[in-house]
């Protein structure tokens, strides 16, 4: 099995955009959106929802006023300033770790589950589909991607489909980290810009970190040539391969906004151009630690 | 007055308005800028701070003692993170799942456990001309940005007015970096992907009963449909910024809008009054 994550550190690159085209493209797939605190690759897919449920992947303190007595060693325990100073717990603030429920000399206090979010599996076109939405402002992105993960590779045994897509989410942290371990290839999305180099190099260091093959593709291209000569110039320092260079293109957001997959537009230059970058990107996962 | 920049979606241009809207303030009164994406941290590309200080942000993480554990498994029981494992007659320690809330080491009956510093990450903190800035940069492979977003919002000197510039998403570092702001800009454009997102960020700043209004960014580039939801919503819509090849290679240049191109200056001054307004 070959999982193959996108990636890109700056959010707003185009990794939705090109995981959706590179899902297009290759047949015994299955596809997962792991950006579950913005997650967009349902818009293109308008998946067919199959099973569905809650994730509870985090608990909250509640407490009983009963048996409180105010002592207040609950606040001072808090770490995380989530009892505020009538001693009412926020619920936002809390992690749910029970230090608190420690502290309680009168058992006034315990931790009881959180719905965190919902996860789906569903079917998209000829590919099976997971993904999931965490509830606003929920800490447990990360776990909540590695529980969508785990059904993706089940959906991926019983389906026989020997490759998963995942569709990461911006940043280097907790979500990314989760979507990127146990990947055996990272394509990486960026755009000429100051910002897009520097997150990259950021995104590039995590990859590495974990050991993933990358890959790199330069997304909105013309929008900034020098850049994109530069972000070329650094990605060849790094041996990192380039699977090419997409245009601005504005028919890619008219494709979208009718709920089509821009790759499938044959009047569209960026649309092209993914569809060779796809190409290279197929060829390269076959054996992702050489270049492409 | 503190005021958050947020989006839902990344790549929206939080950072074009986070600029730019501290810098027409700066020219004003006293403001700080403080960039809390702090795993893919911008702002300094743009204001070109001089760096005055760096402060290591840590965790508290526990160390056991061997001579003192008695391999209980009173810690590994009563952590909510899978951080601690008894495995024989040892306690293992997983520090990347370890959220430093100290509840180890209130269980431990044989006082095995201390704490030691685990870095995450680090601040640095300076000037750009009047504007006070501060950022904070995630360690390669660290997975926890919160707390060094809490320490960072902390520990910046504030002034008049700071701007915080927020990560992307809905998640946790959003909310901390929301915590105890008086308004929010959320940043959007015309696309089906931003006006999920919008939705989602609009759902946070309500939950936590902020005052927000809308930048809608790339304007001209899509249809009406952010527009019509911020009308249903009443969320009033501050700016908008069209879609130009001259915005767009200023900011791949990192080049600060306003002076790029000047005739934005008196734009963004409008946004500064409309969000005084707003809080």
């Amino acid at each position: 099995m070959k999982r193959i994550v996108f990636l890109s550190g700056k959010g707003g690159t185009g990794k939705t955009t090109l995981a959706a085209a590179f899902a297009t493209r290759v047949k015994e797939l299955t596809v997962v959106d792991a950006d579950v605190d913005a997650a967009n690759l349902h818009l293109v897919f308008h998946p067919e929802v199959r099973d569905t449920g809650i994730y509870y992947g985090s608990n909250v303190a509640v407490r009983d006023d009963e048996a409180c007595t105010s002592c207040g060693l609950c606040r001072t325990t808090c770490r995380f300033g989530a009892i505020v100073e009538d001693l009412t717990i926020d619920p936002m603030l809390c992690e749910g770790c029970g230090a608190c429920v420690t502290a309680c000399p009168t058992d006034a206090l315990r931790l009881v589950e959180r719905a965190s979010g919902e996860w789906y599996i569903g079917q998209a076109g000829a590919h099976p589909m997971v993904g999931a939405e965490l509830y606003p402002g929920e800490e447990v992105s990360g776990k909540l991607v590695s529980v969508i993960r785990e059904k993706a590779d089940e959906r991926a045994k019983t389906e026989g489909t020997d490759r998963i897509g995942i569709d990461g989410s911006p940043g280097i942290g907790c979500p990314v980290i989760a979507s990127t371990t146990g990947t055996q290839a990272a394509v990486l999305v960026t755009e000429p810009s100051r910002s897009g180099l520097h997150d990259l190099e950021r995104i590039l260091g995590v990859v590495r970190h974990f050991d993933i093959p990358a890959s790199l593709l330069i997304n909105k291209a013309d929008l900034s040539e020098p850049l994109a000569d530069e972000i070329e110039g650094f990605a060849r320092r790094e041996d990192l391969p380039l699977l090419g260079r997409i245009p601005y293109d504005e028919r890619v957001l008219d494709a979208l906004r009718v709920g089509r997959n821009p790759v499938d537009d044959p009047d569209s230059p960026a649309g092209r151009a993914m569809d060779e970058a796809i190409s290279r990107l197929s060829e390269w996962i076959e054996s992702p630690a050489e270049a492409a | 007055m503190k005021i958050a920049v947020a989006s839902g979606k990344g790549g929206t241009g939080k950072t074009l308005v986070a600029v730019n809207l501290a810098a027409v303030l700066a020219s004003e009164v006293e403001t700080t800028l403080i960039d809390c994406d702090v795993e893919a941290p911008n702002d300094h590309l743009f204001v070109r701070p001089d760096l005055e200080e760096s402060t290591v942000v840590s965790k508290r993480v526990p160390a056991i003692d061997a001579d003192r554990c008695t391999a209980c498994g009173a810690c590994s029981e009563a952590c909510e993170f899978g951080a601690l494992a008894l495995i024989g007659d040892r306690v293992m320690v997983f520090d990347d799942l370890c959220h430093g809330c100290g509840r180890c080491g209130l269980v431990c009956p044989s006082d095995a456990i201390r704490e030691v510093d685990h870095p995450l990450g680090v601040i640095e903190r300076g000037r750009s001309g009047s504007l006070v800035f501060g950022h904070g940069k995630l360690h390669i492979g660290e997975a926890m940005a919160s707390p060094i977003i809490a320490e960072l919002k902390e520990t910046t000197s504030e002034r008049e007015w700071t701007v915080l510039d927020a990560p992307p998403g809905t998640a946790c570092t959003v909310i901390t970096t929301l915590h105890g702001v008086d308004g929010v800009v959320l940043v959007t454009e015309p696309t089906p992907f931003g006006l999920h997102d919008l939705r989602a960020a609009v759902g946070v700043v309500r939950t936590l009963g902020l005052p927000a209004g809308v930048v809608i960014n790339r304007d001209g580039t899509g249809d009406r449909d952010v527009e019509d939801y911020c009308n249903e919503e009443g969320l009033p819509i501050l700016l908008r910024i069209p879609f130009d090849r001259r915005i767009a290679e200023a900011g791949a240049e990192a080049r600060v809008l306003i002076e790029a191109l000047p005739e934005w200056r008196s734009r963004f001054v409008e946004l500064a009054a409309r969000v005084k307004e707003l809080v």
